[in-house]
């Protein structure tokens, strides 16, 4: 990593020199090939666990605890898959997961959409003090509300239910702030030709503010829908029921299932079978997820 | 909005009142609740029954609470120079021009969207002592692994590692929206003047990232103090109590002992450090700018 920045001096000689013949192909840096290595390596170190769930997925009860372990079984089997859907209700877990993380973004995206345009948007008094209450309860760790929370909503009647694990989530002060801060950067003029043409508030918002707020929403949508989707205290303390348990909170059951030693193999299949569809969201919407967290990064 | 009269109220209504239904009830009633339960003891069974500021002082007496708070912040100054060190030096090797970058960022991000839970699990299976994958490199290479997660010397090094390696992707992600806001030039022109490139990391790179790292150093921090998933799965605070973390022992306290009052007034401590971290990076920022 000690050499200069820029052009070698042999390079620059040649660059200046013999000209290299047009069609041969171009050599490829050493720099690069190095720099290349190491990412993979660290790569491939970044993966290994994944790999190893897999595998140990794939054994039967004596391969697991084979010594040395092996990465890839010699033997696999699909049995571990075949016993953790047979001894959980794991698709109903599934749906359950999918309904509740659906349902929550969805809610969020009309509130926090809603919400951040009166801020950004809307005169009335006492705007930004209000405002300024959003930003201060992004402070407050979920800690502090958990406990009066899970009584506020026991008391609602909403313990064990699906009502319970999705209408505290569809509320984000994160979210009304993010809409706001993109509400505010886009120009006025759209809005004001459309009150013009004579479209109410409602109108303008709903025919020419959301259409325009495609990304911001989006990736709103990404970030809710995996918090919600991996969130782990919260219906761990409101379900006890085994049919409305969401994924994380299944899986944790899971190691406790089977008295005396965990069977890691039929774990590591749930597991697997709670990721993967995690990680094939992610692939798909990776643009959105990165550009998410990126974002908040750098505004924030 | 344009309506007029008592039109703009209405609208003012549908656009806020549903947001602002929410805030109240879920956020900031919930935090008041929690602040007036803080002064009392409340079992759940019989009415609260206040008690001043005497959950507050029995802290100070509290081994248990000590022990917690010394554990969170063992935690913390484990896991938050790693989680940045790692995350700055993937950022930057990924800020070069190389084939294959969005694979590789794909690989080191994958860890960021996978449950907590999932991932506890299949770092508990990697730690076990006997047939974890580990512990068996260790081995090959001569080393007797230790313990991990059942050995109270162990374990909070093991939930550090995991933390790391599931976070590390994320600080990559806003560390290189930083790197890419500094202008190719800057390098160049360094480069002309002889600078060599380590020379260029320290004197560019870090001065022009430090509101970035600055960022990434206070969410690291706040979300160090507040590690919950992971502990809860792989530990649940042991072994002898050598992982009980702030997050984990309010929980307990509120629904293992039923003590509202003692969780509640626990929970407090943990906001008033969140503020003062809070409020100290905001004034390093301001001073910045």
């Amino acid at each position: 990593m000690s050499t200069q920045l820029g052009l070698p001096p042999e390079d620059g000689a040649k660059a200046l020199g013999r000209a290299e013949p047009v069609l041969a192909p171009r050599r490829v840096p050493w720099r690069t090939i190095i720099l290349v290595t190491i990412a993979l390596v660290g790569g491939l170190l970044m993966i290994t666990p994944f790999v190893w769930a897999i595998a140990t997925s794939l054994k039967p009860r004596g391969a697991m605890l084979a010594l040395p372990p092996q990465l890839i079984p010699s033997e696999p089997t699909l049995s571990p898959y075949v016993e953790v859907i047979s001894r959980f209700p794991f698709l109903r877990v599934f749906g359950n997961s999918i309904a509740v993380a659906f349902a929550t973004t969805a809610g969020q995206l009309v509130i926090c959409a809603m919400a951040g345009y009166a801020f950004a948007r809307f005169q009335f008094r006492g705007r930004n003090a209000l405002f300024t209450l959003y930003l201060a309860t992004l402070m407050v760790p979920f800690a502090v509300v958990i406990t009066p929370l899970f009584i506020i909503v026991t008391r609602l009647g909403w313990g064990d239910t699906y009502a319970g694990l999705i209408i505290p989530g569809m509320f984000s002060a994160f979210g009304t702030f993010f809409m706001r801060q993109f509400f505010m950067s886009i120009p006025r003029e759209l809005e004001e030709a459309a009150t013009i043409d004579g479209a109410g508030t409602l109108g303008t918002f709903a025919r020419i503010v959301v259409p325009i707020a495609g990304p911001a929403l989006a990736t709103l949508a990404v970030l809710s829908f995996m918090g919600s989707w991996n969130s782990f205290l919260w219906p761990l303390l409101i379900i006890n029921d085994r049919d409305l348990m969401t994924l994380p909170l299944a899986l944790s059951t899971l190691q406790g299932m089977y008295p005396g030693q965990t069977q890691w193999n039929i774990v590591m299949a749930g597991t697997v079978l709670a990721t993967v569809p995690t990680v094939l969201v992610f692939l798909f919407a990776q643009r959105w997820v990165i550009e998410g967290v990126a974002g908040s990064g750098v505004k924030g | 909005m344009y309506e007029r009269g008592w039109q703009r109220y209405g609208i003012l209504a549908l656009f806020l009142g549903p947001s602002l239904i929410g805030l109240a009830a879920f956020t900031l009633l919930p935090i008041g609740a929690s602040l007036g339960l803080s002064f009392t003891n409340w079992d759940l069974l019989t009415p609260p029954e206040f008690v001043g500021v005497s959950n507050y002082s029995q802290m100070l007496t509290d081994s248990e609470f000590w022990r917690t708070l010394r554990n969170t912040a063992t935690f913390l100054i484990g896991y938050v120079p790693l989680v940045l060190a790692a995350g700055l030096l993937i950022a930057v090797l990924l800020n070069a021009r190389m084939p294959f970058r969005g694979v590789f960022r794909t690989m080191y991000f994958v860890p960021v969207v996978t449950s907590w839970v999932a991932v506890a699990l299949v770092w508990k299976w990697l730690f076990n002592p006997a047939y974890g994958l580990i512990n068996s490199a260790l081995g090959g290479l001569g080393i007797a692994g230790p313990a991990w997660l059942f050995d109270p010397n162990w374990a909070m090094i093991a939930v550090i590692l995991t933390s790391v390696w599931k976070d590390t992707g994320f600080i990559m992600v806003i560390m290189l929206a930083g790197l890419q806001g500094i202008p190719r030039e800057y390098y160049e022109a360094a480069s002309i003047d002889g600078a060599t490139r380590p020379q260029g990391l320290l004197h560019i790179t870090i001065p022009l990232l430090s509101p970035t790292l600055i960022f990434c150093l206070s969410i690291s921090l706040i979300g160090a103090f507040q590690v919950f998933d992971q502990v809860y799965v792989m530990t649940e605070g042991g072994p002898a109590g050598a992982t009980m973390v702030l997050v984990e022992r309010v929980v307990a306290n509120a629904f293992s002992y039923s003590r509202m009052g003692y969780a509640s007034a626990m929970s407090w401590v943990l906001f008033i450090i969140i503020f003062a971290v809070t409020i100290f990076f905001y004034r390093l920022r301001r001073w910045q700018a």
